[in-house]
């Protein structure tokens, strides 16, 4: 193999690298908040009996849940185009990945819910809580314990999959990369760090998500 | 301007043909070797010591945390800087085989893990060997107790192969990008993709709940 690297010019990048990180966790975050809003409310929507609500929840779950990130992703940027909605990168990832995320969280959510016995409702209300005394004290945070974990997954998922934002140019972490290895040439040395990055990135996630479960449900998890 | 671009036509139809073909191909390719090699070293983790496994855990941890994508184009970049270049199948075939792997054997090790160490006891003091223990009780215990969850993994394996395109492997997403950029039609094109996907990926995902729901009882 005779091929030199030259790290040299990815540490003079490194600050747009950095500022790449940032948009990816940045976009991740972002994708995460609002999907898990729009999850709550197809969740609820599914679980009701009336019957559009739950026909659209549905369709939503499964479209998400059974076409590539990847497929999201062109019809955020070029299919939407053809209802003279043109979105940049940025949103168009954004929309794609809070797609997705919202529908696997549906799923985690109403699994969740459905998890914990009714019993504890009607048990609750008979000890003299109100509706709401009984979903916060009682229902919600056993069910918090039981959706923590895939809800991790899930966040780990959504910095993996804004990788994909490289090809719709992008500015997140690999599309910075991409960028600075089309103007140095320097492929492999880009990308091996940025494959590190990624990879810090996702176990400095995975351990502030134990750190906090550790806070949050005392080792009884 | 209208002279540059052609509308979609039903000559185009073997084209994406190519696409479907190529998208099967390298998803049965990847799931067949990543089962494979997961079932391998699934059950070498499940059987070996702690120090064994963490080495190896490791290992397989950077498979699952790195993006697919980045893994594609360093891998493919690396053979061609290497100077043994690869055609894009061939490339695309070995990551996508390595990233399954990495989440199937963990798939099938916590499936010979659920299988209680006492079944195994009482295998041996019925007088099997071994790999009678293994061949009989821990391979159909653990391995059907994990099949909605290989499936799930195969699912994402199909849906994941459309990210090969990004080395120029010519999958469904890739030929549907190039109609697109001829047509400029990419409502139509790219919903006919998605209906693909989710044509494949609907019914195995709705059987793997199925399967799960009926072990569940």
């Amino acid at each position: 193999m005779d091929y030199e690297f030259h790290w040299n010019v990815v540490f003079q990048n490194w600050p747009e690298l950095l500022n790449g990180a940032i948009v990816t966790l940045h976009v991740s975050v972002l994708a995460m908040l609002l999907g898990i809003a729009i999850a709550i409310l197809l969740a609820i929507a599914k679980m009701n009996n009336s019957k559009p609500f739950c026909y659209v929840a549905t369709a939503w779950v499964e479209v998400a849940r059974n076409t590539p990130a990847l497929f999201q992703i062109y019809m955020a940027y070029f299919g939407l185009g053809a209802f003279g909605i043109h979105l940049s990168p940025y949103v168009a990832v954004l929309s794609a990945l809070v797609f997705i995320n919202a529908g696997y969280l549906t799923e985690t959510f109403r699994g969740g819910f459905q998890s914990i016995p009714s019993t504890q409702y009607s048990a609750s209300k008979s000890l003299g809580m109100t509706s709401i005394q009984a979903y916060w004290h009682i229902i919600l945070p056993q069910m918090l314990r039981r959706i923590y974990h895939p809800m991790t997954n899930q966040f780990v998922w959504s910095i993996l999959m804004s990788s994909l934002g490289i090809l719709v140019g992008m500015s997140e972490l690999s599309g910075t990369t991409q960028r600075l290895q089309s103007l140095s040439f320097r492929t492999l040395e880009f990308f091996i760090v940025a494959a590190i990055m990624y990879f810090v990135i996702t176990k400095l996630v995975l351990f502030g998500a134990s750190l906090l479960s550790r806070r949050l449900f005392r080792g009884e998890i | 301007m209208n002279s540059l671009f052609t509308p979609l036509s039903w000559s185009d139809a073997g084209f994406i043909m190519t696409g479907v073909w190529n998208t099967i191909v390298i998803s049965v390719v990847a799931i067949a070797a990543g089962t494979l090699l997961g079932l391998v070293i699934g059950f070498f983790r499940s059987e070996s010591n702690k120090a064994v496994n963490v080495l190896f855990g490791s290992v397989l941890d950077v498979l699952r945390s790195v993006p697919l994508i980045i893994q594609l184009i360093l891998f493919s970049t690396f053979v061609g800087a290497a100077g043994y270049p690869m055609d894009p199948f061939l490339a695309g075939s070995i990551v996508l085989s390595l990233y399954t792997m990495a989440f199937m054997s963990e798939v099938f090790r916590g499936g010979f893990d659920s299988v209680s160490p006492s079944m195994q006891v009482a295998a041996r003091s019925l007088g099997m060997t071994r790999w009678q223990t293994i061949y009989h009780i821990r391979f159909p215990i653990g391995l059907r107790a994990v099949f909605p969850s290989w499936l799930g993994v195969a699912l994402s394996v199909i849906k994941d192969s459309a990210l090969v395109s990004v080395i120029g492997y010519m999958e469904l997403l890739r030929t549907s990008e190039q109609l697109i950029s001829r047509t400029q039609q990419p409502l139509e094109i790219l919903i006919g993709v998605g209906i693909f996907y989710f044509i494949i990926s609907y019914p195995l995902s709705y059987y793997g709940r199925y399967v799960e729901r009926k072990m569940a009882i």
